[in-house]
């Protein structure tokens, strides 16, 4: 299968993030599965007028794009031109080769929050009039249209994350090069299911400080991180805390909070992203498929019951109690 | 009359980059650099919770997002009026060096590299061993030094995370307080990349490297190698075969912010290299301007302080999205190269004084780098105290101003915020590339990498190489320039 990837209004960091799959060849792995790098702006040999040309002859049609991946999101301004990102060299808006790209593709890929719902570029006033490929925030659309579909049938399929876990690439382009993939694996936002199905909180390290609401109060406190800063682990659609980053890796272990950069509109809580907005002392953003009475008197109760180990290390950078060694007779 | 020749996309870049060249007799007349992509962070982020901006400026760029993560940390913490614990220090300077590292690494094996394996260059004696090991995609060195790099930046899963786009560097330290046993895995972790490096970038330890005085002592040093022995030896060769050492000299005046301080003493020293008395002086961060008559930007040239990002699309003899910092008038140049000279790295020193400011020197600067850093970093995991605080809290304050001025593996990166009533009343970010790639100032002077490309030969107006190789020395940013 070809790849073409192209990358527009974004940070670049989904492809940096790529490169730091826990493969041992990244490279020869996506060859095995019969993945044909046809051109990608960091690793190709191809600059200047030969990348023209291979863009061109790929949206002639004379080469096959099988997988299209766009990073970074969809730049419409000013007024719609597209002119606040030309393709270099080439005098025309990306958008007008993603456009034309896309209606080829087999596959598209959205690779990243900015490409999957504008994501961070489409912050604030969103001075470049940045949107995803197939949304805007949470509303179906973006630069393709809700009906787009490529080739194969599929709407863009959202690799949301910001930036996104090389595994859910990887495995994303795996499947479909591997004929593994079809629309029952996409959730209802699009997202691959196989990471989108599962929470951040799943897998925390912080659980047990998260059952006895032992709460974090400041940047560098090993408690959950829920109830102060912010952190949306129990409503954000992620693998982040089963499938490690880095090696070992993940916000909630590196100490500061979930803020959901996989969902649309991350990049706009409404909030200060470290802290967490409450009403009379309750956190609004609770578990979403829990009813908020029980959530609210569970908490009383696991607060009221909190061993003095794990309410004293919440709020330390380091274990200040030990768990006791007690003689159970059971072996 | 000269021929125009626009180059674009040009790739192995981060970000976007077009060159227009005006090509006279086969050589470079005059180069116009422009970065076809604007975003706008600068809007974005005013008028936020000034923590906002620890979560939305590493996303100015993936691949140098934990210098942003610093510098705004620095600018908060100026203006929070925070004291960093020892700990604190250690870490942040352990992640920025792991990024800056691993910058300076990719930007050898996968960005810079790979035009030498082009078959235009098959008749050069090296040729076979240069596309074996460097073919983009194919050859050896992508296969191992992507690993290589993935396992090294594990160091940023353990202190940070996750990387790109962190949240653990704060203005008081690092959310992410270091344990007795991750002491151990990070100390691990930096001798896997050494022996890595030692291996195969160097065929010798990072120490004697970092001796490498001269450039005869560089000289004698390869002497004793075959030309295929390591990576560094194999780049030596092509660098005199190609005369890698004559080409894309800039103004020869460097800036450098200072890099990795602890207890207020950087490792490598802040200050500017002046051409003319072939010395480094201080430099007063109050001597910038951001000069906006060629960038399609509304305002006046103005400090960071009072700068403002207006866009004006249509603006008459704008080319560029970048804005054109000068110091004290002048343009500057930044990176590796720069920051070594400032320091007064004896080879970098002997480089410019007797071949000036070279694609030569500024890529050996940087492997350079990886030599010294990273003995650097294992001293630093050893001085990490477990038990001890990572982070210092303090309230933020409703009106104040900070300044944050770090070191990117590009070089200089510095924020400038103001807060008032507790929101962000102002940021700026003047970037590395920034310096480097700037368009021409209202005196018509041209940016560093627009000097540097004149007078190169175009022997192929598609691919002209020597272009390609000027312009990968200075391992663009453009995602941060035009942030």
């Amino acid at each position: 299968m070809n790849l073409l990837w192209l990358q527009s209004g974004g940070c670049g960091g989904c492809t940096m993030s790529l490169l730091c799959a826990d493969s041992s060849d990244l490279l020869g792995s996506l060859a095995d599965a019969g993945i044909r790098i046809l051109w990608h702006p960091s690793l190709s040999e191809e600059s200047g007028a030969e990348a023209l040309e291979l863009l061109a002859a790929c949206a002639a049609g004379e080469h096959p794009v099988d997988l299209l991946c766009v990073e970074g999101a969809l730049l419409r301004g000013p007024d719609g031109s597209g002119r606040f990102h030309m393709l270099g060299g080439s005098g025309r808006p990306m958008i007008a080769w993603v456009r034309e790209l896309a209606a080829r593709a087999r596959y598209t890929l959205a690779i990243g929050s900015c490409a999957a719902w504008g994501g961070v570029t489409a912050a604030g006033p969103n001075p470049a009039g940045a949107c995803g490929l197939q949304y805007e925030g949470d509303t179906p659309g973006g630069l393709l249209g809700s009906d787009y579909r490529s080739a194969a049938g599929l709407p863009v399929i959202n690799v949301a994350g910001c930036p996104t876990h090389p595994g859910w690439v990887v495995e994303t382009l795996m499947a479909l090069s591997l004929g593994q993939f079809g629309s029952d694996a996409l959730d209802a936002l699009a997202r691959p299911r196989f990471y989108a199905d599962q929470l951040v909180h799943h897998g925390c390290s912080r659980n047990e400080y998260y059952e006895f609401k032992a709460s974090a109060e400041k940047p560098s406190d090993q408690g959950c991180l829920m109830e102060n800063m912010g952190c949306k682990g129990t409503q954000a659609h992620a693998d982040c805390n089963l499938r490690p980053w880095n090696g070992s890796g993940s916000c909630t272990r590196g100490g500061y909070a979930c803020i959901s950069c996989t969902e649309p509109g991350f990049e706009e809580p409404g909030h200060p992203f470290v802290q967490t907005p409450k009403v009379a002392g309750i956190p609004i953003g609770l578990p979403s498929d829990m009813p908020k009475a029980w959530f609210v008197a569970l908490a009383a109760l696991s607060k009221s019951a909190t061993p003095r180990r794990v309410r004293d290390n919440a709020v330390a950078d380091h274990l200040a109690v030990a768990p006791a060694i007690r003689r159970t007779g059971l072996k | 009359m000269g021929e125009r020749i626009v180059l674009g996309p040009f790739n192995r870049v981060e970000g976007d980059l077009e060159v227009h060249l005006e090509v006279a007799a086969g050589r470079v007349a005059a180069a116009y650099v422009n970065a076809p992509l604007f975003r706008g962070f600068e809007h974005i982020l005013r008028g936020k919770d000034p923590r906002d901006a620890l979560v939305l400026v590493p996303r100015l760029c993936g691949i140098c997002s934990v210098s942003q993560s610093a510098a705004a940390a620095a600018a908060l913490r100026e203006a929070i009026g925070l004291a960093v614990p020892a700990n604190g220090e250690l870490a942040a300077n352990l992640v920025l060096a792991a990024e800056n590292l691993a910058d300076h690494f990719t930007h050898f094996y996968l960005f810079f590299m790979p035009d030498f394996a082009r078959d235009a260059y098959a008749e050069r004696p090296w040729f076979a061993a240069a596309q074996a090991r460097f073919k983009a995609v194919r050859g050896t060195a992508a296969a191992e030094a992507v690993p290589a790099r993935a396992a090294f930046l594990e160091l940023t899963g353990l202190l940070a995370g996750k990387w790109p786009h962190t949240l653990s560097l704060q203005p008081g330290g690092s959310a992410r307080a270091v344990s007795a046993a991750e002491k151990v895995r990070l100390y691990a972790l930096l001798r896997e990349f050494r022996r890595w490096l030692e291996r195969h970038t160097f065929g010798d330890t990072l120490e004697a490297i970092g001796a490498l005085d001269s450039i005869d002592a560089l000289a004698s040093w390869a002497a004793a190698r075959a030309p295929a022995s390591s990576d560094l030896r194999l780049f030596l060769e092509i660098a005199d075969d190609l005369g890698l050492a004559r080409i894309g000299r800039a103004t020869d005046r460097f800036l450098s912010y200072g890099a990795y301080t602890l207890a207020g003493r950087p490792l490598f020293a802040r200050g500017l290299w002046q051409p003319e008395e072939a010395t480094v002086t201080a430099f007063d961060p109050d001597d910038i301007r951001e000069d906006l008559s060629h960038a399609w930007m509304r305002g006046q040239t103005r400090h960071p302080w009072r700068g403002v990002t207006e866009p004006d699309p249509d603006k008459d003899g704008a080319y560029s999205w970048c804005k054109a910092p000068r110091l004290a008038g002048q343009v500057v140049e930044c990176g590796a190269l720069a920051r070594q000279m400032v320091d007064g790295h004896p080879l970098a020193r002997d480089l410019v004084a007797r071949e000036g400011g070279s694609v030569r020197a500024r890529v050996l600067c940087r492997l350079l780098e990886l030599a010294l850093v990273l003995p650097a970093m294992e001293s630093w995991v050893h001085a990490l105290r477990p038990g001890e605080p990572f982070c210092a809290h303090g309230p933020l304050p409703d009106e104040a101003t900070g300044c944050g001025l770090v070191e990117a593996a590009r070089g200089a990166l510095g924020h400038w915020l103001a807060i008032r009533h507790g929101r962000i009343a102002s940021y700026q970010i003047v970037a590395p590339t920034t310096w480097n790639f700037s368009p021409r100032d209202a005196a018509g002077t041209p940016g560093a990498l627009e000097q540097a490309l004149v007078g190169l030969p175009v022997d192929d107006a598609r691919v002209p190489l020597a272009v390609q190789h000027v312009v990968r020395s200075f391992d663009p940013c453009m995602v941060c320039t035009v942030h």
